[in-house]
């Protein structure tokens, strides 16, 4: 461990419209070292490491490198800076080869004409050699397993020369054999110099590889420091607070009969084990269950098995005792099940058509006789959602592109409460809307289970689980591996939601 | 409100964009009329929306499909399929291959035409459902499959004298593509009739709005409990039926039949639809858009024929007129995108 700074952020604020993502955050890079960064979801890593990559400007602030203040306008100037990062979602081509993949962009031509395959397959070989990993450089992308590709990311990141290597939630996707070959990768590019920033949830794994620890609360750094001596009470404190942000109830919990089972839920992985593992759970009339797990622990999977997306599930499932047999989306609709996904824009709302039409969009027959719709009853109801919801709307008419990310998550509420459901899944349901906009999210919630309703919500995000749930359920790799009352503290929520990697192997 | 700078202005230029397609069309009636003396005269207008009823059909067929996010290309094709069809059962009936034929009355007749066309458009829907194949390529191979079974049906062949008979109940076939009523040609007639069912359907009906819906977000929509498949399966299937109506009209009208008959027809309703303001990205559309943009394509060619101008340069003018729409259309979702986002902006504060 050098320690050497290679790169230095000096009061960085970057502001998205509605949100402040960074408020002035002071952050030091070490050479030869890892600096781990943690922080919940929204708090403001990734912002941060779009910055030092040149994918974001900052809105205030410098970034120095050797004393000296750069500016990154795009992300090729931070490339030429010699920072590489790999994203948690790859950006890799399946059609290209593993060669192609990692010169996308900047192939070597011979006089400017055609590409020298030669020079371009000889430096991927050599790339390959230094990563341990025997990969042929003309294998297609398509044929290599996931933990296979995200080598190819960090080896196109080294092939432009990146003396800094950003790493974000790498291991999410990988076995544990992956895992090892990475951590190795890691000290192996650590002892030539590279400072690496890694990024993950996975608290045990941070303890394992960091050098250097970075806390972020909310845009702000809430703890710097050595790794030696830290421990994982002290870096939840740092993530979370003294004191978690809370949603009381506001009457004494009512719970009711069993509203929703599911009983030995499966899904089968590509490439052999389960996506979804024998998940069992129930949920009562009036009662909000988390489900806690990280990155890849099969939480949007169980949602999307329990909502007709999966052919291949196995395993049966109940609503208020009765088995549920239909087989697609609009029979469970009609059964009671609702279902708010985690990605807005692509699943959850169809962004070129009026609020109206989309708070309607599964309730339409309630307007319906024989095929008529009456627009006018259909126009009354939805303008009654958006009292009830209080969505803060010009006219219903406006396409609900033009709303705010708050706004338009109410709108996908008030379309499943539509349809008047007895369970109401919901996934990552504070994702991508700002503070504000969440509280008023939970407090929703809360009314709901008031009235009755049964709450399913799945979360990566401890705060948020720990503060609303009545019970909380833990998934890791496709399993249920906890299940605490509300007022459990964090680090016991964290320790079943990362089982040690020696666990996995005799599984 | 400080960014509408002058909120009136702009909801005027809002309002003149999304009634371009009607402006155009007032454009070219007043240019044709004082250029071409005989052309704002009650005959010409019969001959006019005779030629724009036939394209309107096929265009209000292809607009559901475009709302979708699919495309339909066999639609000539078709048009030349059902029009050999018609044919064949006026004139030669079916053998049986019992020894006796089955000869059908003109509706029997009509109504096993439309259900062959509906059954390419099924062919069409099935293989976009079920075998995933891509909408451009699916109904390209139904293109050739369709038009090759039509020139298979007459060996090349034209179907001659479908004038029909009293003895077989076929002597009204004719009057499909020839007869009045009212005043205006039958075709007219059906035009308007499928128009204003089409509209009914894409305003009015759960359908309609699952139309919408698969265009706009597919997935969304699914997971919203649309039936996307039946959604898909009906508008290719309705596409199929204009399509079948736009050969009986054809057969009937020139009461011969011809395998060539709809050769590129796919293309001047695609361009009938565009016109009309559909996003060939799906999701937008409106079937009076489409009936209004076929009008003045229709009557762009019909008055620059009366003009004298050369057909080569009538292509020219066509494809200028095409391109000019989607350029405007960019431009109208941009302006209309940023008023709502603004009038949202100010409520949400």
């Amino acid at each position: 461990m050098t320690g050497e700074i290679g790169l230095s952020i000096r009061g960085g604020v970057k502001v998205y419209p509605g949100t402040r993502a960074l408020r002035g955050v002071d952050f030091d890079l070490r050479m030869g070292a890892v600096n781990v960064l943690v922080g919940e979801n929204g708090a403001g890593k990734s912002t941060l490491m779009k910055v030092i990559a040149g994918v974001e400007t900052l809105t205030e602030g410098r970034i120095e490198m050797a004393g000296r203040e750069v500016q990154f306008r795009t992300k090729a100037d931070a490339v030429k800076a010699g920072i590489g990062i790999v994203f948690q979602e790859l950006n890799l081509f399946p059609n290209l080869t593993v060669a192609e993949n990692i010169f996308i962009g900047h192939e070597p031509v011979r006089g400017g004409i055609d590409i020298d395959t030669a020079s371009q397959a000889r430096v991927t070989r050599a790339l390959m050699a230094r990563l341990e990993q025997d990969i042929a450089p003309d294998t297609p992308l398509d044929h290599l397993r996931v933990g296979q590709q995200q080598i190819v990311e960090i080896a196109k990141a080294l092939s432009q020369d990146a003396r800094i290597l950003i790493l974000d939630e790498p291991t999410s996707a990988l076995s544990t054999a992956e895992v090892e070959v990475l951590f190795r990768v890691i000290a192996e590019l650590k002892s030539q110099g590279v400072g690496i920033v890694y990024i993950s949830h996975r608290l045990d794994e941070l303890m394992r590889v960091g050098d250097w620890i970075t806390v972020l609360r909310d845009g702000e750094i809430t703890g710097s420091r050595p790794m030696a001596g830290v421990d994982i009470p002290w870096i939840v404190r740092a993530m979370i607070g003294e004191k978690t942000r809370e949603f009381p109830r506001t009457h004494a919990a009512v719970f009711g009969d069993e509203v929703f089972r599911a009983q030995d839920i499966t899904l089968p992985r590509a490439g052999g084990g389960y996506a979804v593992d024998h998940v069992s759970l129930s949920v009562r009339k009036g009662e909000i269950v988390g489900l806690y797990g990280l990155m890849g622990a099969g939480r949007t999977e169980f949602l999307e098995c329990v909502m007709a997306q999966h052919p291949a599930s196995g395993g049966r499932m109940f609503v208020e005792g009765e088995p549920l047999t239909e087989r697609d989306v609009a029979g469970r609709i009609a059964r009671g099940i609702a279902l708010i996904p985690e990605d807005r824009k692509r699943d959850g709302l169809v962004q070129i058509m009026a609020i109206r039409e989309n708070l309607t969009l599964s309730s339409l027959g309630l307007f319906t006789r024989l095929m008529h719709l009456d627009l006018r009853a259909e126009a009354a109801k939805a303008l009654d959602f958006v009292k009830r919801l209080t969505i803060k709307i010009a006219s219903p008419e406006n396409p609900v592109s033009s709303l705010s990310g708050g706004n338009q998550q109410k709108v996908v509420i008030g379309k499943a409460l539509m349809t008047s459901p007895k369970i109401l899944l919901m996934d990552e349901p504070s994702r991508g809307i700002d503070i504000g906009a969440k509280a008023e999210v939970f407090r929703t919630m809360r009314e709901l289970a008031t009235q009755g309703l049964g709450i399913l919500f799945v979360t990566s995000d401890l705060d948020e689980v720990l503060a609303l749930s009545d019970r909380i359920l833990v998934l890791a790799n496709g399993r249920i591996t906890g299940e605490f009352p509300t007022g459990t503290d964090a680090a016991t929520v964290i320790a079943a939601a990362t089982p040690s990697y020696k666990k996995d192997e005799a599984a | 409100m400080t960014a509408l700078v002058a909120p009136t202005q702009q909801n005027w230029l809002l309002l003149v964009l999304r009634l371009r397609t009607f402006v155009a069309l007032i454009l070219v009636l007043a240019y044709f009329s004082v250029m071409a003396p005989n052309f704002l005269t009650a005959a010409n207008a019969v001959i006019v929306s005779k030629h724009v009823a036939l394209n309107a059909l096929l265009a209000i067929g292809m607009t559901f499909v475009i709302i979708t996010g699919g495309i339909d290309l066999s639609v000539g094709s078709i048009v030349g399929l059902c029009a050999m069809v018609a044919g064949w059962l006026v004139l030669n009936g079916v053998d049986t291959g019992l020894g006796y034929t089955v000869w059908f009355n003109t509706i029997e007749i009509v109504g096993i035409t439309l259900a062959v066309g509906i059954g390419v458009g099924l062919i069409n829907g099935l293989l976009i459902t079920r075998l995933n194949v891509a909408p451009f390529i699916a109904t390209l191979g139904t293109l050739y499959i369709a038009r090759g079974a039509a020139l298979l049906s007459s060996g090349g062949r034209t179907f001659p004298n479908l004038g029909g008979s009293e003895e077989m109940g076929t002597a009204s076939f004719p009057l499909i593509g020839t007869g009045t009523l009212f005043g205006l040609p039958v075709m007219v007639w059906l035009m308007i009739a499928v128009a204003l069912g089409a509209h009914y359907i894409s305003r009015r009906t759960p359908l309609g709005r699952h139309i919408y819906a698969v265009g706009g977000n597919e997935r969304g929509a699914a997971l919203s409990g649309v039936k996307v498949n039946r959604v898909k399966l009906f508008v290719y299937a309705f596409s199929g039926f204009c399509a079948a109506l736009v050969g009986i009209i054809i057969a009937s009208q020139l009461q011969a039949a011809h395998p060539a008959t709809g050769e590129t027809f796919e293309l001047n309703a695609i361009a009938a639809a565009v016109l009309g303001g559909t996003s060939m990205s799906g999701g937008r559309g409106r079937i009076f858009g489409t009936i209004i943009g076929a009008f003045v394509i229709g009557i762009l060619s019909d008055g620059l024929i009366m003009m004298g101008v050369s057909s080569f340069w009538q292509t020219v003018i066509k494809g200028v007129v095409i391109v000019l729409a989607v350029v405007i259309d960019q431009a109208q979702s941009r302006l209309q995108a940023s008023v709502a986002l603004a009038q949202e902006a100010a409520a949400s504060r």
